[in-house]
């Protein structure tokens, strides 16, 4: 069975995972130096202790960028596969660009939404997805139709490989647990665009 | 008269074929009618990626990843848009990536609709505000220069820079 069948979960089936161990997951399965976008908080948090990938993206600030920046990646390298980490509050501040990226129709595009139900790292507080707003069937509804929720983390690997391999773009949607980060991305993102772009080649090397 | 009305006309035509020749393979919108022949042309151009954004400040994000990929891009807005982007300047002035935005100015000369002072008015000031370098073009002979300048300033120096294009130049709205 596909990964991404037309009759997908609905949030409340999907499985509580770890999301370090969702992101060691998705990293473990990057073999073709593919881009990875981490959003703002816990997502690039969990992106760089999941290892300093020089093909790693880190937002720090103005939530719901991670998707538009990896849609811009992603025409200006269409031979790579771009990957952007973004959570529920940050996507839900740009809806929006799920439409933009069902209009642009990138097969080399994979969103994950990490999906906890709350702006966790300001003290909790519910998020709408926390309050029934399904991201998964949103993005259907935005025309993204190859979206679906990770039942549990053989799916989520399941989906991650068709995605990494099969024209997109795609739309996993995961939810995840409330663990605080084990450690913090580094605050410096000029050095942080200068880093990816040299991991992308689109600067050469230094030295 | 009627040299400058063929200048007039000109002007949009020749402003493409400019971006193209610096590199610009991105065009992101959000449409207004100062931006018409930009917006058709990237359409038409099997060799630029036109992107229909829902919102502005998807756009200074996109072009920061454009930039991130080795692309070149520019983000073509009216300035009622300028306000949706502010905080998303945070990126680019943080990770001092190249931005070039057109901005079809409103709430300006001529302005027929009373909602667009307050956005048109502060335009140039949030701008600067950021961090944003703001040119301005109000006459047909003045948009290529201005917007070369521009280029050189965004993609070999690294700035932002916006270049409005005054309601002189692309006509005053009365609605």
């Amino acid at each position: 069975m596909s990964g991404f069948s037309n009759r997908p979960l609905a949030r409340a089936e999907a499985k509580v995972m770890g999301r370090l161990d969702l992101t060691k997951r998705l990293v473990a399965l990057l073999r073709h130096e593919e881009a990875v976008v981490g959003g703002i908080g816990n997502t690039n948090f969990d992106l760089w202790a999941a290892g300093r990938r020089p093909q790693n993206f880190y937002m720090l600030g103005s939530m719901g960028l991670a998707v538009p920046i990896a849609m811009g990646v992603a025409l200006a390298q269409p031979q790579r596969r771009v990957v952007a980490l973004e959570g529920d509050g940050s996507i839900l501040m740009q809806l929006g660009c799920l439409a933009t990226a069902a209009n642009l129709k990138q097969g080399n595009l994979l969103i994950v939404v990490m999906d906890n139900g709350s702006y966790q790292i300001t003290g909790g507080q519910a998020t709408a997805t926390g309050l029934g707003a399904d991201i998964v069937a949103i993005a259907r509804g935005a025309g993204l139709a190859q979206s679906a929720w990770a039942a549990d983390e053989a799916h989520f690997e399941e989906m991650v490989g068709q995605a990494l391999a099969e024209p997109g773009p795609w739309l996993i949607g995961v939810r995840i647990d409330m663990q605080k980060p084990v450690i913090q991305t580094e605050r410096d993102p000029a050095q942080i665009r200068d880093r990816f772009m040299r991991g992308l080649g689109v600067k050469p090397a230094w030295g | 008269m009627a040299d400058q009305d063929k200048d007039a006309a000109a002007w949009p035509d020749a402003l493409y074929e400019l971006l193209r020749a610096r590199g610009v393979t991105q065009f992101a919108y959000v449409p207004d009618a100062g931006h018409k022949v930009l917006i058709n042309r990237s359409l038409a151009d099997p060799d630029a990626h036109s992107v229909a954004l829902t919102t502005e400040e998807e756009g200074v994000a996109l072009l920061a990843g454009a930039d991130l990929g080795g692309g070149r891009g520019v983000l073509l807005m009216q300035s009622s848009g300028v306000g949706n982007c502010i905080n998303m300047l945070s990126l680019t002035r943080g990770g001092r990536f190249p931005l070039l935005t057109l901005v079809s100015m409103r709430g300006e000369f001529g302005e027929g609709n009373p909602w667009q002072f307050p956005m048109g008015q502060a335009t140039p000031k949030v701008l600067e505000a950021m961090g944003v370098i703001v040119l301005r073009a109000d006459q047909p002979e003045e948009v290529i220069p201005t917007v070369s300048a521009a280029l050189t300033m965004v993609f070999q120096s690294g700035e932002a820079v916006a270049v409005l294009l005054g309601q002189r130049l692309i006509g005053a709205k009365q609605f």
